[in-house]
C-alpha cells in the first residue's frame, strides 16, 4: 500500500511540474507544428501524391513519434537534474523501494510525453488529417506502448550519468539518430539494403510504422504484419523496463 | 540503557581512501550528539552510513534498534534527515514539498494536514507555506527542510551541517528552532558541524572527528575542562617566525596560526606571558596585540588534532555571534 502511495506521489510531482511549466508545453508544441506545416508542406509539394496519400499524411505519425521521443528522453534525463540539485536524495532515503521510484518516475514522465503526443495528434485535425473516433481510441494505447520504451531509455541514460554536461552528446548521438533513422521523415521500404538494417534495430521505426497503419489505414503497408510490429514494440518495452529498473536500483 | 544509535567499528573506504576509520559510539535517547570536524573528516560519510545511503565497508550500526544494512527500510522510517545540500523541489510550493514527503513516508492522511501545520509553525513558515520554493531565501529553505524532516515523527533526526552557507542571523534562527524541537518533540538529534560555537551551544555530547577517527568524545564542558589551561592569542607581524620560536621554547601545549594570529594553549597563562613577550622581543618580532582566554572548544580541537579547525581558511566564523531573541 505504501509503495503505491510512493508511486502516486512521484507521478503527481511530475504532473504538477508539467502544469507549472506552461512555457515548456507551448514550446514543445511549436516544434512539431513547424515540422508538419513548413517541412510537410514544402517537401509535400515537390513529392506530390503518387502513392495515394500526401506527404503531410505520411509525416504526421512520424512527428507524433518524434514528440514522444523527444519529450520522453528529455524528461527522463531530467532525473539528472534531480540528482544535481539534490532532490533525488530526498526520494532515495524515503522508505520506498527503488523499483517504486522507477515506476513512479516512469509513469510521470510517460504522462508528460503522452499529453504532448495527444496535443500533436489533435493538431493533425488542423492540417487536414481525417481524424476519426476509432482512430483516436486505436492510437492512444499505441502511443502509450511506444512511450514506455522511450521513457525507459531516458531513465537508463539518466541513471548512468551524473551531470548534464553530456546533454548535448545525448541529443547528437541518441535523439537525432533515433529520429532520423525511424522512418519518420521518409519511407524505409525504398531505402538501400545496407541502410535498412539500421532502421530495423531502432524501436521507434516500429512505433512510427504502427501509428501509420492506424492514421493512414489500408494505403499504408507496414514492414511486418501489424500484430508483429506491435509485438516488437511490446517486447522492447518489457526489455527496457527490466533494464531500467535494474539500472535504477543500482543508482547511488 | 538502550541506545538510539550504536555504531560499532564503522569503516568506509573509497578505493584507497579510508573516509571513516573504525568509528564506534553510542547515542542515548533524547541526546543531542555532535560530530565535529573539518571538511573531509568523515562526518558526512558517517551520517550517510547511519542513514542507509552508504553501506559500511566494515562494522555495523544500529539506529532505533535496527541494523542499517539488514533493516534499512525500518531505519529509514525511524529517521529524519536534513542534508548538507538542499533537497527540495523548486517548482513546487512549500506545502506541496511537505505533502510529498508525508506521502513518501506513509504518514496517515488523516494526520497529515495538522502535522504539517504543526511543523511549519515550529519553523515559523506557516504564512509562506503556499509560496513556491523558488521565492524562499536560503535560510527559509533550510527551515522548511528541517520542518519536512519532522513530518513522519522520526525518532532520530540527522542534521548534516544545518547552518552551512547561512548568514549569522539565519544561523541563530536555525539554532533556536533546533532547541525548540528538542524541547517539544520526543527526538534524538545527531548533527555534524564545523562550527565550534554551534556544537558548544546545541550538543550534550561531542565527538571530535579527524581523518576518519574519533579523537575525543565527551560533553563540551568536560572536553574544555580536561584541556585545562588557557589560550594566549598573540598577533604579530611575523606569525610564522613567532610560532617557530614558541615551539622551540616548548612553553605551549599546542600552538598554531589561526585567523592571522598565533594561538597557544598553555598552563598558567599569567606566569607565562612575560616569557612569551620575551621571545618576541629577542627575535625582534613586533607584537600588535595579546590576549588571554579561558578554554574554548576551538582549543579542544586544536589540542586533539594539532591544528586549527579551519586551517588556512581564514575568518569563516565571526568570533562572537550575538544571541537573537525571538519575538
Amino acid at each position: 500500500m505504501s509503495e503505491f502511495r510512493g508511486i502516486y506521489t512521484l507521478w503527481k510531482r511530475e504532473v504538477l511540474r508539467l502544469v507549472r511549466e506552461t512555457s515548456r508545453l507551448v514550446s514543445s508544441v511549436v516544434t512539431p507544428v513547424l515540422w508538419l506545416v513548413i517541412f510537410g508542406t514544402g517537401l509535400g509539394v515537390s513529392m506530390g501524391t503518387s502513392a495515394g496519400y500526401n506527404y503531410q499524411q505520411f509525416l504526421f505519425p512520424g512527428i507524433i513519434g518524434q514528440t514522444l521521443l523527444f519529450t520522453a528522453m528529455f524528461m527522463g534525463i531530467s532525473v539528472i537534474w534531480d540528482k544535481q540539485f539534490g532532490f533525488m536524495k530526498e526520494i532515495l532515503v524515503a522508505p520506498v523501494s527503488r523499483l517504486s521510484i522507477f515506476i513512479g518516475k516512469m509513469l510521470g514522465v510517460g504522462t508528460n510525453s503522452m499529453l504532448q503526443g495527444i496535443i500533436v495528434f489533435i493538431l493533425g485535425f488542423f492540417i487536414g488529417i481525417p481524424i476519426t473516433f476509432i482512430m483516436t481510441i486505436e492510437i492512444i494505447p499505441l502511443m502509450i506502448l511506444v512511450t514506455i520504451g522511450l521513457v525507459c531509455i531516458g531513465l537508463i541514460i539518466a541513471s548512468v550519468l551524473d551531470s548534464l554536461e553530456n546533454f548535448g552528446v545525448i541529443m547528437t548521438f541518441v535523439n537525432m539518430p533515433m529520429f532520423f533513422l525511424s522512418g519518420a521523415l521518409f519511407p524505409v521500404a525504398t531505402l538501400p539494403d545496407w541502410l535498412k538494417w539500421v532502421f530495423y534495430i531502432n524501436p521507434l521505426t516500429y512505433g512510427v510504422d504502427a501509428m501509420r497503419a492506424v492514421t493512414m489505414g489500408s494505403v499504408w503497408h507496414t514492414i511486418l504484419p501489424l500484430w508483429q510490429t506491435i509485438a516488437v514494440i511490446a517486447l522492447f518495452d518489457v526489455v527496457a523496463v527490466l533494464i531500467g529498473s535494474y539500472a535504477f536500483t543500482r543508482t547511488k | 540503557m538502550t541506545y538510539m544509535i550504536e555504531a560499532r567499528n564503522l569503516t568506509r573506504k573509497f578505493g584507497n581512501l579510508t573516509a571513516v576509520d573504525d568509528i564506534s559510539f553510542q547515542v542515548e535517547k533524547g541526546e543531542v550528539f555532535g560530530l565535529l570536524g573539518p571538511n573531509g573528516a568523515g562526518k558526512s560519510t558517517t551520517i550517510s552510513i547511519l542513514c542507509t545511503i552508504l553501506k559500511p565497508t566494515w562494522g555495523t550500526a544500529l539506529v532505533n534498534g535496527f541494523d542499517v544494512v539488514k533493516n534499512s527500510s525500518q531505519v529509514r522510517k525511524s529517521i529524519g534527515i536534513v542534508f548538507q545540500d538542499p533537497s527540495i523541489d523548486d517548482k513546487l510550493t512549500g506545502r506541496e514539498n511537505m505533502v510529498m514527503h508525508g506521502d513518501l513516508y506513509g504518514v496517515p492522511r488523516s494526520q497529515m494536514k495538522s502535522r504539517i501545520d504543526e511543523v511549519l509553525k515550529l519553523v515559523e513558515l506557516e504564512d509562506r507555506a503556499d509560496s513556491y520554493m523558488s521565492t524562499y531565501s536560503g535560510g527559509m529553505r533550510r527551515r522548511l527542510e528541517i520542518a519536512r524532516s519532522l513530518i513522519h515523527y522520526p525518532k532520530v533526526l540527522f542534521l548534516d551541517e544545518p547552518t552551512i552557507g547561512l548568514d549569522p542571523q539565519s544561523r541563530d534562527h536555525i539554532w533556536s528552532y533546533i532547541r525548540e524541537l528538542i524541547k517539544n518533540e520526543d527526538i534524538t538529534v545527531i548533527l555534524t558541524t564545523h562550527y565550534m560555537e554551534e556544537a558548544d551551544r546545541l550538543c550534550n555530547r561531542i565527538a571530535i572527528v579527524d581523518h576518519g577517527k574519533i579523537v575525543a568524545m565527551d560533553t563540551p564542558k568536560k572536553l574544555k575542562d580536561d584541556l585545562g589551561g588557557e589560550t594566549i592569542t598573540v598577533k604579530t607581524r611575523k606569525n610564522e617566525l613567532f610560532l617557530e620560536k614558541i615551539n622551540e621554547a616548548k612553553i605551549a601545549k599546542a600552538a598554531a596560526i589561526v585567523n592571522d594570529e598565533v594561538k597557544m594553549t598553555v598552563d598558567g597563562a599569567a606566569s607565562l606571558l612575560p616569557a612569551v613577550i620575551n621571545i618576541a622581543a629577542q627575535n625582534s618580532i613586533f607584537v600588535e596585540s595579546i590576549s588571554v582566554q579561558e578554554p574554548q572548544l576551538d582549543d579542544v580541537f586544536m589540542h586533539y588534532t594539532g591544528r586549527a579547525l579551519r586551517d588556512g581558511k581564514g575568518k569563516e566564523i565571526p568570533p562572537m555571534i550575538r544571541m537573537r531573541r525571538r519575538a
